[in-house]
């Protein structure tokens, strides 16, 4: 525990130390931001529209809801935007100390390649719950100004939250694999968005192909979560999914320490 | 202390070290001589549990490295090729990453940081960033770092590689007097360093250890002769009567004389001498023919022909 403690300290503080983090959280708040202000100033002429038409034909006006119509396309947008910013953060985590060397300390030192490894998970997945946190700031901006409903913003945060910790599994995976961090981002970013993408094409295989495809595509598992529903399936899946992403990071510093390689 | 039996290890095709056994007691300081490429690291890395061996067995303070790599680790401070410092951290934050992850309590860790800061003579750059430190310096963090548990073994690959002639100096110095209190292993293809520091050498060249001695004995079987073998076409009294007379020769013997008019010979000269291109000019300003000449492959001389056996600036 106090090793574990003691990476997770030092990989948090090089977040902070290096502009990185605050470039990434910078790009991720200013994206989500602007598509937050199209997406409710469109919506907030949608709700005149239809409150002026209501009044023309002297009927009551509909009541829009902001959850359905801001909030939920809000968070598919967002889990884009990680897609996108995640592969960034995950890169330098164990390509730089191949780079440099500082690998050779870490695993000649009395912790085990785990205590290293979840170390290095959790200082990912602190770094993107500050993003995610920041910008519910924008979804506070919605309860100033009209009343949504705060269960579908929390699941849909939870859906965020694990759909972000799965692409930073394998980002972590894909940072194991080799010393350079551009190509540990790229990898990443290519194999999470074959895992987006996958359910696309469901329509034109067979029912049955189109159904297991579909179930291993990532977004596919998060619209329950936008929609206000947490559904036990979706969470196993994106555990199951991180777990692999782990395992695989595991498997491939062991296979790194046999091979004598970096 | 160290007790190695055995130890080999491949790189796919490359055999990085072949059945390499050695002992080494405690508070001991040993030399790990040998050319590039000899398997210095390789071993290294085994001892310290970075990468398995493909067969034998190694083991450090009674544990072995494979089984109770743990054990291991705790008791053995490793400074790599390349010290592993994090740029982007201070001395002391650095140094203190380190103690917490080698196991050192929280009371005493400042203490034990302060001490092997003040070891490799660092104290006074604990708030600088590493990365605006000197060569030199980062390697004495590297040493810091490896000191900071206080570990019964210390593995050093090349501590002074990189530096200058003071500042090897004073790394020698300090691992000289690292002696008693912890059982060394350092590694270097510099002849005169292992003289300076250790008490005992394991020369290893190609995977393989070929020789371990006193470093006073080494440096006297060094100062054995060069020998040439050559092969000439010529009449063989004249040939060796001439060769005999070339400046620097101390001995000749024939190996062999063919009827065909070849003859094969060994020629002596004192240590250090090269004196190919003088016997090339002389067997062919005979108007002999020179079909052969190549300096005897004695293990320990082909070693020591790749080792840096003197350093001028160094010595004082
Ligand atoms: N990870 C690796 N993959 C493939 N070959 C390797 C690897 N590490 C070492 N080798 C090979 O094993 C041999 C021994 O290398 P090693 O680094 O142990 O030598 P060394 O004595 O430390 O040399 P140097 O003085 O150059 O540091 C060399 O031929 C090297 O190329
Ligand atoms: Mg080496």
């Amino acid at each position: 525990m106090r090793n574990f403690a003691a990476i997770l300290e030092r990989e948090v503080k090089s977040y902070f130390l290096s502009p990185l983090a605050y470039v990434v959280i910078f790009f991720f708040l200013a994206v989500s931001g602007i598509f937050f202000y199209l997406i409710l100033s469109n919506f907030v002429e949608m709700s005149l529209r239809a409150t002026m038409q209501a009044q023309m034909y002297r009927m009551m006006p509909p009541k829009l809801n902001v959850n359905m119509m801001a909030i939920r396309p809000m968070l598919h947008n967002m889990a884009l935007f990680a897609l996108f910013f995640l592969p960034l953060v995950t890169m330098k985590l164990y390509a730089e100390e191949k780079k440099t060397g500082t690998i050779e300390l870490l695993m000649t030192s009395p912790v085990t390649d785990s205590q290293v490894m979840l170390g290095k998970y959790t200082a990912a997945l602190v770094l993107y719950t500050v993003m995610l946190a920041l910008t519910f700031v924008y979804m506070i901006f919605l309860f100033i100004y009209g009343k949504p409903e705060l269960g579908p913003i929390l699941s849909g945060y939870l859906g965020l939250f694990l759909l972000g910790g799965a692409y930073l599994a394998f980002g972590l995976f894909f940072s194991s694999l080799t010393e350079n961090q551009i190509i540990a981002a790229a990898s990443t970013f290519a194999f999470i968005l074959l895992f987006w993408a996958i359910g696309w094409v469901s329509g034109f295989v067979s029912a049955s192909v189109g159904r297991v495809l579909e179930y291993f595509s990532l977004i596919e598992h998060f619209d329950d979560f936008a929609k206000g529903v947490i559904d036990t399936k979706h969470i196993v899946f994106y555990l199951s999914f991180i777990f692999m992403g782990l395992f695989l990071t595991y498997i491939s510093i062991q296979s790194a320490r046999w091979r004598g390689a970096k | 202390m160290i007790e190695v039996k055995h130890l080999s290890r491949n790189f796919g095709a490359v055999q990085a070290i072949q059945d390499i056994s050695f002992e080494v007691q405690k508070g001991e300081i040993v030399g790990f001589l040998g050319p590039n490429g000899a398997g210095k690291t390789t071993t290294m890395r085994i001892l310290t549990g970075y990468i398995p061996a493909t067969s034998g067995t190694a083991k450090v303070a009674g544990f072995d490295v494979q089984e109770q790599s743990l054990e291991v680790r705790k008791r053995i401070g490793y400074m790599p090729e390349n010290p592993p410092v994090y740029a982007d951290m201070t001395v002391d934050q650095y140094l203190n990453f380190v103690a917490k992850i080698k196991g050192v309590d929280g009371k005493v860790r400042k203490s034990k940081v302060d001490e092997a800061m003040e070891k490799v003579g660092i104290t006074d750059v604990g708030k600088r960033l590493i990365k605006h430190l000197s060569k030199g310096y980062r390697q004495r963090v590297g040493l810091a770092q490896a000191l900071v548990h206080d570990p019964e073994v210390l593995i050093l690959d090349e501590p002074t590689i990189g530096l200058d002639p003071k500042q090897i100096r004073e790394v020698r110095t300090l691992i000289k007097g690292l002696a008693g209190q912890h059982t060394v292993i350092l590694s270097t293809h510099i002849l005169p360093e292992v003289s300076m520091t250790c008490q005992r050498v394991i020369i290893i060249n190609k995977g393989k250890v070929v020789a371990e001695d006193t470093p006073d004995n080494l440096t006297a079987r060094l100062a054995g002769n060069e020998r040439l073998v050559m092969e000439v076409e010529g009449p063989a009294d004249a040939v060796t009567q001439t060769l005999q007379a070339v400046p620097g020769v101390q001995n000749i013997s024939v190996d062999r004389a063919n009827g065909d008019g070849r003859i094969q010979l060994t020629v002596e000269s004192s240590a250090g001498t090269d004196l190919r291109k003088e016997l090339a000019r002389t067997v062919v300003n005979n108007g002999w023919g020179l079909l052969e000449l190549r300096p005897v492959e004695m293990s320990l001389e082909d070693v020591f022909l790749h080792l840096v056996t003197e350093e001028e600036e160094v010595a004082n």
